[in-house]
């Protein structure tokens, strides 16, 4: 028992489990230090200040007519803006609530229900859905229709059907003027 | 001993300092192969030289490349129109990828039908799923590279599976992207990764070359080497098969680049990327489709990435799901009805994940990706213990020698010779 006998007076052989305190506790302390150098090199990948500070656009809207739509670009992604109709208004807000995936009132999502500001992204992997444009496929429900895997949105921009699992995304704004958004 | 085995003077010098000629003298001279081996053993070669055409490519494409938004378009025209043999070497590149996919799926079902997969193997089997994972992430990411319409979906499509995840999803695409959307600091990122990425994979390679050289090549019949009466020296036997295979190989990659350069390319990807429009029928390059059918075939967003994902991730456990303990399927009678059960149904997946996402082709989908699960998590698993196997022949000269599988009427073929 060689160890034991190189034990001072009064010690136990508890300090074996002193010293696995110690490895341990190093091994910890060399992994804390990696991972906070391993911090910066990941977090570099996120949207840098610059990217940021791109955040918020001013857009006209006084010249949409009444069932016209147009595109604008924020943050690298198309947002729609649809000046809807009074039968869209109609339809999209006397949806039973028990019919949506992803429920939300007509109300929820707009400011003036005239105007429908949305993301234009589908919320399944990313494409645009058509319905912009007159002439546009607008789906089962009359609104966008996503070609890539097939989500269709009514006229309120609320998944019905298709592997999307989320209404598309309503952006923050404000009017800044009857006139003008402010869209981010 | 292995010091007087060069003459030149200079060789032994160096090889008594840094044994590097003993080794590939071992490794690739003398290295004691099974005499057996067939055609569907070029294929290791051939994938091995894919990635070094694709290396050396990449290098010479990328002095003329721009990783930038405005211009990464325009740079690859320029490779087409202006640079020396530009046209060339992007059209190699190009076709490259696809080539060295089939080849590399032929090598992968070759190891599935002749059971190499099976111990000793199965760390060489694993290596070799992670090769693949990486050559799927290098090629994904080089097509983003030439910045068309297909590029840009592809890469939004792709990147916003990980949104899929609970909770972290959204900031790991966000990650991804370095922005709001697949943007100019993704092009960059994706331009660094894929030029990075070859090189792990060379990395992975060489591990998966010791993995390989600790025991040697598995046959078609699947037995073990007894001795050196079952095998030949690697070379001139199989330097010169390999090299026989390759010139076909290399005929048809030719044939290939000079005839139909954008036969497996989608004609969008001349558009340029435009982020405020997807294109009607967006599809990922064709060695994806088998994976992008089973992601469209679950009806649920985080439901059809972890099985996409999880095709994958099935072949890392094969070796523990299939247990029978005979490697080829040539003395399988049930397994190789399955197996080509199996090959039609792949091919089947592939043809469906070009299609629209709608109707029968939905319906079929399902189907054939069930069935692709099916496959490796209740049918091998279960032929293992049912099935009644072939007799094996007794060693691998003799069935070499006497061309019937029965290891009897090898011998009785050789007493007659006698
Ligand atoms: C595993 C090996 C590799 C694979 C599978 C691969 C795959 C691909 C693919 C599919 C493309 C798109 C081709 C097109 O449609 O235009 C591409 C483009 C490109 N690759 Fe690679 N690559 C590999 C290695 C490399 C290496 C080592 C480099 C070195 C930097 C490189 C540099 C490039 C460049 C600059 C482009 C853009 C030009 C173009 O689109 O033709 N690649 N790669
Ligand atoms: S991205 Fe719209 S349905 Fe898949």
């Amino acid at each position: 028992m060689a160890k034991t006998q190189t034990l001072e007076k009064g010690e136990t052989e508890s300090h074996v489990g002193r010293r696995d305190f110690i490895v341990v506790a190093t091994y910890a302390m060399a992994g804390i230090g990696a991972a906070a150098v391993a911090w910066p090199l990941i977090d570099q990948m996120n949207p840098a200040a610059d990217t940021l500070a791109l955040a918020s656009i001013d857009v006209d809207i006084s010249k949409i007519e009444v069932g016209q739509a147009i595109t604008v670009k924020w943050r690298g992604k198309p947002v729609f803006i649809r000046h809807r109709t009074e039968d869209e208004i109609t339809s999209a807000q006397s949806v039973d609530m028990g019919d949506l995936k992803d429920p939300q009132t007509d109300d929820e999502r707009v400011t003036n229900p005239q105007f429908l500001v949305m993301v234009g992204v589908c919320t399944h992997l990313g494409c645009v859905p058509l319905g912009q444009k007159t002439g546009d496929i607008k789906g089962e429900y009359n609104g966008w229709f996503c070609p890539c895997h097939g989500s269709h949105y009514d006229s309120s921009g609320r998944i019905r059907k298709g592997p999307a699992p989320l209404n598309l995304e309503v952006p923050p704004y404000q009017f800044a003027s009857n006139a003008v958004i402010k869209i981010g | 001993m292995s010091a007087d085995k060069f003459s030149n003077p200079v060789v032994r010098w160096i090889d008594h300092r840094l044994p590097i000629f003993s080794f590939m003298d071992h490794e690739l001279n003398e290295y004691p192969t099974p005499k057996n081996l067939n055609y569907f053993w070029n294929f290791g070669s051939l994938a091995g030289i894919s990635l070094v055409i694709m290396i050396a490519t990449g290098i010479v494409l990328a002095m003329s490349y721009t990783p930038h938004v405005d211009y990464a378009f325009e740079s690859v025209e320029r490779i087409m129109r202006d640079v020396n043999h530009g046209w060339l070497i992007r059209y190699i590149h190009m076709n490259g990828a696809s080539f060295f996919f089939i080849v590399v799926f032929i090598h992968i079902f070759r190891g599935l039908y002749y059971g190499s997969y099976k111990a000793p193997r199965e760390l060489l089997w694993i290596l070799g799923v992670l090769i693949l994972l990486l050559m799927m992430a290098t090629a994904f990411m080089g097509y983003v590279l030439p910045w068309g319409q297909m590029s840009f979906w592809g890469a939004t499509v792709i990147t916003n599976l990980f949104s899929a995840i609970p909770f972290i999803g959204d900031s790991i695409v966000t990650l991804l992207w370095g922005g709001f959307s697949v943007d100019n600091p993704t092009l960059n990122r994706f331009f660094a990764l894929h030029y990075l990425m070859p090189f792990l994979i060379v990395g992975v390679v060489i591990l998966h070359l010791v993995a390989l050289h600790r025991f040697g090549s598995n046959n078609p019949i699947g037995i073990d080497v007894s001795g050196p009466q079952d095998t030949v020296p690697f070379h001139p036997y199989y330097t010169i098969k390999d090299f026989f295979g390759l010139s076909i190989f290399l005929s048809l990659f030719a044939a290939a680049i000079f005839f139909f350069p954008n036969f497996m390319g989608h004609p969008d990807n001349y558009i340029p990327a435009n982020p405020m429009q997807t294109p009607a029928h967006i599809v990922p390059e064709w060695y994806f489709l088998p994976f992008y059918a089973i992601l469209r075939a679950v009806p649920d967003k985080l439901g059809g990435v972890l099985a996409m994902f999880g095709a994958i991730a099935v072949l890392f456990v094969l070796p523990w799901l299939d247990r029978s303990p005979i490697r080829s399927g040539n003395f399988r009678p049930l397994f190789k009805i399955f197996f080509w059960v199996f090959v039609v149904d792949c091919v089947a997946l592939g043809y469906l994940g070009g299609m629209p996402a709608e109707g029968i082709y939905v319906v079929l989908s399902r189907v054939a990706t069930a069935w692709y699960f099916l496959h490796f998590l209740v049918i091998l698993p279960l032929l293992s213990v049912i099935e009644t196997p072939k007799p094996l022949p007794q060693s691998l000269s003799k069935s070499v020698l006497g061309g019937a599988a029965m290891a009897g009427a090898a011998s009785a073929v050789k007493e007659k010779v006698r």
